[in-house]
């Protein structure tokens, strides 16, 4: 770590994120903001501990990672299986994959956008922190807090519907395709709640579009700095979550490298590491780190992709790319408005899904055993690209595997952004909470997932404290 | 064929009548009283080993294996008491802490009779340290695979290969903590020279220790083959 900082801010644990993290805000003899840093505190060792287990058992064990976004996990590591055993899923076993990942995708940014982020963004920033969550949001703004938890509950039940399980539904999936098909009457029971998550989403979008203009200061300072992007796009370069090819782009839109074989991306990603934290720091490897920071998540997909691909959110796509120079939005505080975009798109895509005959076919599996030693997955998961990476000895048994979950990715970033809101908002001689949340917020932008676990409601621990050079604690606020 | 005298006991206070030599277990269990076992099973000798099915004999300070003790004319037995309960709920607790079971991932969860008993006695938690063995899983067969660290020891499999399909590939080795299942003379299973990869060591296994790879679990278990083979060997 920097020693030449003289004074320290710890916010800790950061609250309303996925999993436990910190924030060290280093300051300057002149009380000055020298650097924010983002701290992971948790240690899972997934790498390690799969070591010998079967490959067809890794879905199952490497989506415990996490509680929020298990079925990303189950998809790249099923395709990474799928190319252990070298086969291709049949189509309707993708197409359901598929369609369970847009449930996936859908609560969990419904839990993001409402039940983590909009009481900042309904009740201020500013507002009181013990009704600041999702039952101060109930409390004041019912209707919103209610299709919020409508929207989640609609993105989980597709899950259900199609794999059996809301959370950890891995009984469901295996290398190769799936175990059971879709049946019609559950089709049937997913179309006719579309429509009410459909219009959800539309309402949601048109009420924060309405509410940006009140946020100009947060959009200019929340993590607003040029960058790559990386994300899947499909062979026509539209938005793409389940297959595809991986796309990097610079701050200005230009295609930096595309890497069309799963395998190769080591090529294109390094992964740095630093003393003060358990998450390593990915970066782009032709321009090398620190700067070849990128950005992956909602609004890294929308800054690589050319389109949507479904007509409403491809509207939406049109009016979102105006806000950045040659439609690239690189401001964190976007990431909010790409995140409804997206979850407009998977809507859409569902119900194109469940309208096509083929999901109810019931040739799901392809049976295989190990041909390959080595196998790669990737799937863009709700908070970015995820990759899952296993090799195996002959008898099919895992001798190494590496995993990049998506948040790993914005790791770089993470730091820039709240070094940047830190300056902008942190004044040290007079400690606000506010000032603080502030910091918190924009990681909360991103939707980091750093374990399984969600501490979203009740009385959050946030203790700050600040020292001098001389290790004193100078002041401290808990709620 | 002459059939053996009767002889009547009690069981759990209820006056029960049976051939001469049958097992307390299968006593109770013909009349409507069941005792959990693991180890036991329809159509293979009894082994003793799991100690699930023990059972109070009023007069005796000891606790005797239903599965392996004979009724005898005037016994009285008590299958369910507290004492045996406790007894019971510890010995599911030392089974799970004395290798890995880890329900979430195993491909027996929802089908194992371990986490079924674990769930029938109320084991929530172990309260003994877990020895998280390491065993290297044996997938080397075309699609039979033995996880040792998921074994019970309960030698339903050996016993199945051994009297059933009549080859004895598997066995025992070691002593105590250190026992392990294995083929032949401890070779890796793809290279056994005596297996017949009739599966039936899967069908019978409690737990997710011996599995087909790909195969769902509720098609691969059988607990009643030993009992069928038998019925349909001695129909004359």
């Amino acid at each position: 770590m920097d020693k030449t900082f003289e004074k320290k801010i710890v916010i800790s644990p950061v609250t309303r994120i996925e999993g436990h993290a910190q924030v060290n805000i280093l300051l300057n003899s002149d009380d000055t903001v020298k650097e924010a840093q983002f701290k992971v505190v948790d240690f899972r060792g997934f790498e390690k501990f799969t070591e010998g287990r079967p490959y067809y058992e890794m879905p199952s064990i490497t989506s415990r990672s996490c509680g929020i976004c298990p079925v990303s996990h189950l998809l790249a590591s099923a395709k990474a299986c799928d190319a252990i055993v070298g086969v291709t899923p049949p189509k309707t076993a993708i197409m359901l994959r598929h369609l369970m990942h847009m449930g996936q995708l859908i609560q969990s940014h419904a839990l993001n956008f409402f039940h983590l982020s909009s009481p900042d963004l309904l009740l201020g920033f500013d507002s009181d922190p013990v009704s600041r969550n999702i039952f101060g949001l109930i409390e004041k703004q019912p209707d919103i807090a209610l299709q919020g938890i409508k929207l989640r509950r609609f993105g989980q039940e597709l899950i259900e519907k199609v794999a059996g399980k809301r959370i950890h539904s891995s009984d469901w999936i295996q290398p190769g395709g799936v175990k059971w098909p879709l049946t019609l009457e559950r089709v049937d029971y997913l179309r006719n709640e579309l429509p009410e998550a459909l219009e959800i989403t539309q309402n949601t979008l048109a009420k924060f579009k309405q509410m940006l203009d009140g946020f100009g200061d947060e959009v200019e300072n929340f993590g607003n700095f040029p960058s790559y992007y990386m994300g899947l796009v499909n062979p026509d370069g539209g938005l793409e979550h389940y297959d595809g090819k991986l796309r990097i782009v610079d701050k200005d839109g230009n295609i930096a490298a595309e890497c069309v074989d799963p395998l190769r991306y080591q090529e294109f990603i390094g992964e740095a590491v630093e003393p003060y934290t358990f998450m390593k720091f990915p970066y782009f490897k032709a321009i090398g780190y620190p700067e070849g920071a990128y950005r992956v998540g909602p609004l890294a997909r929308l800054n690589v992709a050319s389109h949507c691909g479904t007509p409403l959110a491809d509207e939406e796509f049109k009016e979102f790319k105006k806000l950045g120079k040659n439609g690239v939005v690189q401001s964190t505080f976007h990431y909010h408005y790409a995140r409804l975009i997206e979850t407009l798109f998977c809507i859409e895509t569902a119900k194109k899904l469940l309208e096509d005959p083929e999901i109810l076919s019931e040739h799901v599996t392809s049976r295989a055993m190990v041909n390959n030693y080595e196998g790669v997955g990737v799937a863009e998961a709700p908070r970015g690209t995820l990759i899952h990476h296993y090799k195996v000895d002959p008898q099919g048994r895992i001798t190494w595997n590496n995993m990049i979950i998506a948040t790993e990715h914005n790791n770089i970033a993470y730091n820039m952004a709240v070094t940047q809101v830190a300056k902008k908002y942190v004044k040290t001689q007079q400690l606000q909470e506010g000032m603080l949340n502030r910091v918190e917020a924009v990681i909360r932008a991103f939707d980091p997932c750093l374990s399984c676990a969600t501490h979203a409601v009740g009385q959050m621990a946030l203790d700050i404290k600040l020292f001098d050079s001389n290790g004193n604690l100078l002041d401290r606020q808990i709620r | 064929m002459t059939l053996n005298p009767m002889i009547t006991l009690k069981i759990d206070g209820v006056q029960i009548s049976v051939p001469e030599g049958t097992t307390i277990l299968k006593a109770a269990k013909d009349n409507g009283i069941l005792i959990p076992t693991l180890c036991d099973l329809e159509g293979l000798t009894p082994y003793g080993g799991c100690r699930l099915c023990l059972v109070e004999v009023t007069g005796s300070p000891k606790l005797f294996p239903a599965c392996i003790t004979p009724a005898s004319p005037g016994m009285e037995v008590t299958t369910n008491s507290d004492r045996l309960k406790d007894y019971r709920r510890t010995a599911v607790q030392m089974l799970m802490a004395e290798r890995v079971h880890i329900c979430a991932v195993c491909v027996a969860n929802d089908h194992c009779e371990l986490q079924a008993l674990a769930n029938q006695l109320g084991v929530d938690h172990v309260a003994l340290e877990r020895n998280f063995t390491r065993e290297q899983i044996d997938s080397s067969h075309d699609f039979l695979v033995i996880d040792r660290n998921r074994c019970i020891l309960c030698t339903r499999c050996i016993r199945i290969c051994d009297q059933i399909e009549g080859v004895h590939t598997l066995d025992l080795k070691l002593r105590s903590k250190n026992t392990e299942v294995i083929m032949d003379l401890d070779e890796s299973w793809g290279n056994s020279c005596s297996c017949t990869s009739c599966r039936k060591c899967a069908k019978v296994c409690p737990v997710g220790a011996i599995y087909i790879e790909g195969e769902p679990i509720t098609q691969t278990k059988n607990r009643d083959v030993a009992e069928f083979i038998t019925a349909r060997r001695n129909r004359k």
